[in-house]
């Protein structure tokens, strides 16, 4: 399932009610709705509005909407058009005000130093709200990473502050912030009381809980290398018991494991198969498995693949198969270099060696797959041998940038 | 070589089997005077053999190679360390560079080459493995910020040429023939390449180990 697309019911036809976590200008609730019922948002939108001439009732819609339906619970929240906080601050407070005119207009009766204080509670508490869907979009987004919580924890802060505020101005307006000093005097001594009975028991369980997910991550990754341990290296090490006759392919699969332990190791999630090296090093496995033999193979510099480079590529490997079956044991050295002109790649064996002229010109090996192919991409091969040095091939290639 | 008397060697290695395994490949061609399995025991040994050369291994416990390194360079300037790692991290291998290791081989490394790389640090050359000359080359073609100290901040072109022969798998003698020039002077351009690692405090080396980790 795309994950652009709200999730389906179970009979499959309509999209469950949720709240859009994209797309939306304040909590979601006019796009979720029209995307459960398939209309237009927009059409959803100026509904709302002109319910709320009816004595404020889509307002009320909204704000219920908003508490009691789900958001929707799509892995890329994140991604899509969104508006920023910034902007959904605008939307809201934008509402709050018109809001506020609105029921003013109306003539229903709401004395001026009644409704600012009621005002600036309800933008309070709709910052709030929305807060709590940010954290708990980010909490699917990102369990264990604690991202954004210094602004998350300002914007709840400033939230709280205007609920505080709101009802202060309020209680002042109505000239009863003296009768309710002494209640509210007794409740801040009955919250602080609570907090310090309790508050060592709810720092333990925060601790417990932290720990406990510590812990859990922990165990998990234990677990994920046990799992990659045991389908690698122990599956190798069986083998190798089963093959101690056979020194060759003892080498093979030591090699071989080994190759897939230092890949795992040092880079690991990226994917390589598209850059030079990533593509020469895959060869050089594949040669390496193929011929039992061991090819130490340097990398400077990097670049993507294009058509070009996969030919120099798969000419490597041409010359690698063919130092494979002339090194005699010997290690093989592959050598490559990238910089912004050119690709260079060295190719070296410690064989017998030959003599490069007294080699009839038609061999198929060296002259198609490698010289060849090297010259229809524009590049150049270069072989040089002697006996006591051994063979080394050359390729060479200017670069997409500069062959253009 | 000129020296009469074998290379006197200390193994700093916590794999038991390792270093017996280096004991025997190197044979008689240089004298074992001591064994170490971590950091605290390497200093300590170190210090009471007073050896040529160090094999050291970069991951130790207690701090790694870079560890004892720290600890000892200063009071023993004359001992000479050779890093010896399964790692291919370029951390690991340009850190233990830079922290005064005189050079870098992997445990793949036969017998014999490892005997003659031990000599050759003896003599107070350095000792590059193809990857770690990879690694050199590509740290130092990073970027093209300017230098604080255009010296030691760049690579010569004949010290890129040896350092690109090194990579390709040529060994010192075959590196001379090819450059005409004399094993002596391949030794001294590789000398130079290596303090260059260690002096120069641009610090985009540090920083281009790191995240190659990463890509």
């Amino acid at each position: 399932m795309p994950p652009t697309r709200p999730p389906l019911s179970p009979a499959g036809l309509t999209p469950t009610l949720t709240r859009a976590t994209q797309g939306q200008l304040v909590a979601g609730v006019a796009r979720g709705l029209a995307t459960h019922l398939r209309v237009n948002v927009l059409v959803v939108r100026l509904a709302f509005v002109a319910l709320t001439f009816a004595a404020g009732a889509g307002f009320a819609m909204y704000a219920a909407f908003w508490v009691f339906v789900p958001p929707q619970s799509s892995e890329s929240a994140a991604r899509g058009r969104r508006l920023d906080g910034r902007g959904q601050y605008v939307a809201i407070a934008a509402l709050t005000v018109g809001g506020v005119l609105v029921v003013q207009s109306l003539g229903l009766g709401l004395p001026g130093e009644l409704l600012w204080p009621l005002a600036l509670t309800g933008f309070g508490a709709a910052v709030l709200w929305r807060q709590a869907d940010e954290a708990q979009r980010a909490s699917w987004r990102n369990a264990a990473t604690g991202r954004g919580g210094r602004s998350a924890s300002i914007t709840t802060l400033g939230g709280a502050a205007l609920v505080v505020a709101g009802a202060a101005v309020f209680l002042i307006y109505q000239g009863q912030l003296d009768q309710v000093r002494n209640g509210l005097l007794a409740s801040v001594v009955i919250i602080a009381g609570v907090a310090v009975i309790t508050g060592p028991w709810w720092l333990g369980t925060l601790r417990e809980l932290s720990a406990e997910r510590r812990a859990r991550i922990r165990e998990q990754e234990r677990a994920e290398l046990a799992a990659h341990l045991h389908d690698s290296v122990l599956h190798t090490l069986a083998l190798i018991q089963r093959h101690v006759d056979d020194p060759r392919e003892v080498q093979r699969l030591v090699r071989g494991q080994e190759r897939e332990l230092r890949s795992w190791l040092y880079r690991p999630a990226a994917d390589h198969t598209q850059d030079f090296g990533g593509a020469l090093e895959q060869a050089v496995a594949d040669v390496e498995d193929a011929h039992r033999v061991t090819i130490e193979t340097v990398v400077v510099g990097e670049r993507k693949l294009d058509e070009g480079l996969l030919a120099m590529v798969q000419a490597a490997r041409e010359a690698m198969i063919n130092a494979a079956k002339h090194a005699g044991g010997a290690a093989i050295s592959v050598y490559a270099e990238l910089d912004a002109a050119k690709a260079t790649v060295f190719i070296r064996d410690r064989g017998r060696g030959f003599d490069a002229a007294a080699v009839p010109s038609d061999r198929l090996g060296v002259k198609e797959s490698i010289i060849g192919r090297m010259e229809r991409h524009g590049g150049k091969a270069i072989v040089r041998s002697s006996p006591g040095f051994g063979t080394e091939i050359q390729l060479e290639m200017a670069t997409a940038m500069a062959r253009s | 070589m000129t020296r009469t008397n074998p290379v006197r060697v200390v193994i700093v290695d916590d794999h038991r089997l390792f270093r017996s395994g280096v004991r025997a490949e190197l044979g008689d061609s240089v004298e074992v005077v001591g064994e170490a399995d971590d950091v605290a025991s390497a200093v300590a040994v170190v210090s009471r053999t007073a050896p040529d050369v160090v094999l050291l291994d970069v991951h130790l416990p207690g701090g790694g190679g870079v560890e004892v390194l720290r600890q000892l360079l200063p009071a023993l300037p004359d001992v000479r360390f050779l890093a010896v790692s399964v790692s291919d991290a370029a951390d690991d291998v340009i850190g233990t560079v830079r922290a005064g290791a005189r050079g870098y081989v992997t445990k793949t490394i036969s017998g014999a080459e490892l005997a003659a790389a031990v000599n050759r640090v003896a003599d107070g050359d350095a000792v590059f493995s193809p990857r770690l000359a990879g690694f050199v080359l590509d740290a130092f073609a990073a970027t093209d910020v300017p230098s604080i100290d255009p010296e030691l901040d760049a690579l010569t072109a004949r010290e890129r040429e040896v350092l690109r022969l090194i990579a390709r798998g040529y060994a010192y003698k075959e590196i001379a023939k090819e450059l005409f020039i004399s094993v002596k002077t391949v030794e001294t351009h590789v000398s130079s390449v290596l303090r260059k690692l260690q002096l120069s405090n641009r610090h985009e080396l540090t920083r281009w180990a790191t995240d190659r980790r990463l890509v």
